[in-house]
């Protein structure tokens, strides 16, 4: 029995242009409208950058980055030294408290509980704490902390910031460990390590680069934050760098100064923006550029 | 007892006979080292539970606090809409009343005019970084919206309250008066506020700021699409956008709704921005135009100028919005997490 050769036809057009118009019409209806998304993102981002630009820049000068905070905020001049003061001291303090915390804790989730149904339950709870509004985090330290020692503190909005913080640090750095090849810690025990020696010695500086700039990026974001800030520390008008005392921050000065009335104090608010967009923006390059270059590899 | 499970190595005695006389070297753990480890374990176990301890301590001490004036309000605290810190005629016959089904509203219809504006951007973007986008133009797209992410809250604010009310309240008037008229439709979009400073603008801000979270989300979801159905729906014929529809949407639909209920619970907890920007009154209107004001945003405008029994009301709003955020996410991370389940499962 032979198999009768096919017989030619014309081949098949399987070209795009055989499809019907409709069809080819939807699709680029529908990629051009995912183009429009993102530019459409992309507009806000550069209008804010243009108008902090913009209103902020005229601002900056030596004296207003080193002088104290006029008292009425409607005086023109002065500067806004103390907020920058407060912002690193207290956010310092809160990264100082936040990542060996967060650090610890991310490896009890990876190296002792990984699957085990407390770490699971820790790991959710982790994610829920980065879904609570600061806000809150802000009335909890007042309720626990300003309340009992009638005294808003740096530290106690140190605190506040390391509590949004936690969450994040936890989660981060759990990730970059997951990335530790196994082969580094089978090695380490091979040779007669302790399990914390192990820990300490191999896995965290193998995955320190990615911890370094989880971290970073956690830093970028409690330095932005407002609401915690306002109950806990207070106001001041000259630069407070010890961590008991009221103490202010740029955003608690931008907040204040961009719902008044007055023009002096609305451009304070500009240059105090992009003081504060500046140094967030340069946390956030420097936490990628860091990840990027000493990304945790298979060696 | 001897140690917690390690790897095999130093603490497994060798098993197999040995014929040369040397004596072994001890393997066995000595105590000081086991006490290290042990130490060491519980340190990093006590680390993980101080979040657990921080979320229960949270409800706990501010729900202590508040306790008076929940107490006092009673269930009025989430059912009445008047929010009268003082005593406008002196120690009259009207007491200070503190509901907040006001603030609760505000909260929501700001919430929901972020996630009408953001949602369908956030998944087109997602969209277009995972299906579309060439891999050299996805790095810096990637960036923008990153860059988006890590901008203050308060600068957002800033530039809501000085540049985007007064700009948007011309716009507004605009609408009303082509919309206005027309009934039912029209109650929405009632007479807008002179400066702008209203749902719609507090909204709108919101929007921008949820669209990267939303955006970071759905991007992880449609990653874990099985490449297998993608080729499936283009070996029959389909266009990109109709492999989308048929491959990539329907598998996703769980965790997509889980990235938009992370957003809402982003969207409801923001405060500095709205609070600059929705304006600040007490009231439950349809008017999408009018100013407002929603529960975070009154907790920052009022507390510092508030008396004992107020300022206990304002803790009690940020119970409210503890629980309710805790259990949106609770919610949303629970359908994030079946669906990767069962995308795995499908792609095993």
């Amino acid at each position: 029995m032979t198999v009768a050769p096919p017989r030619p036809t014309a081949p098949l057009d399987l070209t795009r242009a055989a499809l019907p118009a409709t069809r080819r019409w939807r699709n680029t209806v529908a990629t051009g409208g995912m183009v429009a998304a993102l530019a459409l993102a992309a507009v806000p981002l550069a209008l804010i950058c243009y108008q902090v630009l913009l209103k902020g820049a005229g601002s900056i000068s030596w004296e207003f980055l080193t002088e104290d905070i006029p008292n009425s905020a409607r005086r023109a001049g002065g500067g806004i030294a103390p907020a920058i003061v407060g912002t690193l001291v207290i956010t310092g303090t809160a990264a100082l408290l936040a990542i060996p915390l967060g650090v610890l804790g991310a490896v009890y989730l990876n190296e002792y509980g990984k699957s085990g149904p407390l770490a699971k339950f820790i790991r959710t709870m982790a994610d829920v704490m980065t879904g609570v509004p600061s806000i809150v985090m802000g009335l909890f330290i007042y309720v626990i902390m300003v309340i009992p020692l009638q005294q808003q503190s740096g530290l106690a909005g140190a605190l506040a910031l390391a509590c949004l913080m936690l969450p994040v640090v936890i989660r981060s750095t759990e990730e970059v460990l997951r990335l530790v090849p196994d082969d580094l810690r089978q090695a380490s025990a091979a040779l007669g390590a302790r399990r914390w020696y192990t820990i300490v010695t191999v896995v965290l500086p193998a995955a320190v680069s990615g911890i370094t700039s989880g971290a970073m990026l956690a830093v970028a974001r409690a330095a932005g934050e407002t609401a915690p800030l306002i109950f806990t520390t207070g106001i001041v008008y000259q630069s407070n760098w010890s961590l008991s005392g009221a103490n202010t921050a740029l955003p608690a000065l931008i907040f204040k100064n961009a719902s008044e009335p007055f023009a002096a104090a609305n451009g304070r608010a500009w240059g105090a923006a992009i003081t504060l967009v500046v140094l967030v923006l340069a946390a956030t390059v420097i936490a990628r550029l860091i990840s990027g270059r000493f990304a945790v590899k298979d060696r | 007892m001897t140690s917690p499970p390690a790897p095999p190595g130093p603490t497994a005695p060798g098993r197999h006979q040995r014929s040369d006389p040397t004596p072994r070297p001890t393997l066995a753990s000595r105590g000081r080292d086991v006490l290290g480890d042990r130490l060491f374990r519980y340190l990093c176990l006590a680390a993980g539970c101080a979040v657990l301890a921080t979320l229960v301590l949270i409800l706990l001490s501010t729900l202590q606090q508040s306790w008076p004036a929940l107490r006092e309000s009673g269930l009025g605290f989430l059912t009445d809409s008047a929010w009268i810190p003082n005593d406008p005629d002196g120690p009259g016959p009207r007491k200070a009343t503190f509901g907040a089904l006001a603030f609760i509203y505000g909260s929501l219809v700001v919430s929901a005019i972020a996630l009408v504006f953001a949602v369908p951007v956030a998944v087109a973007i997602a969209l277009f970084l995972t299906q579309v986008a060439h891999r050299r133009l996805r790095g810096p797209a990637v960036t923008v919206i990153d860059l988006l992410a890590a901008i203050p809250s308060v600068v957002f604010g800033l530039w809501g309250i000085l540049v985007v009310a007064p700009a948007l309240a011309p716009v507004y008037d605009g609408i009303h008066g082509a919309l206005g008229g027309i009934p039912g439709l029209g109650s929405l979009f009632g007479e807008p506020v002179s400066t702008g400073r209203g749902y719609m603008t507090a909204g709108l801000i919101l929007a921008i700021m949820i669209v990267p979270i939303i955006t970071s989300l759905a991007r992880e979801v449609f990653t874990t699409v099985p490449a297998a159905d993608m080729q499936a729906a283009y070996a029959l014929g389909a266009t990109r956008w109709e492999m989308i529809k048929g491959a990539v949407l329907p598998h996703s639909f769980g965790g997509l709704v889980g990235a938009v209920m992370l957003g809402l619970g982003r969207a409801l907890g923001e405060t500095i921005a709205v609070a600059l920007v929705i304006g600040g009154s007490v009231q439950v209107t349809a008017n999408l135009f009018a100013s407002g004001d929603a529960l975070p945003a009154v907790i920052v405008n009022q507390f510092g100028e508030s008396g004992p029994l107020h300022r206990a009301s304002l803790i009690g709003l940020g119970v409210v919005l503890f629980v309710i955020t805790v259990l949106i996410n609770v919610a949303a991370r629970f359908l994030v997490r079946r669906a990767e389940i069962r995308m795995r499962g499908a792609a095993a």
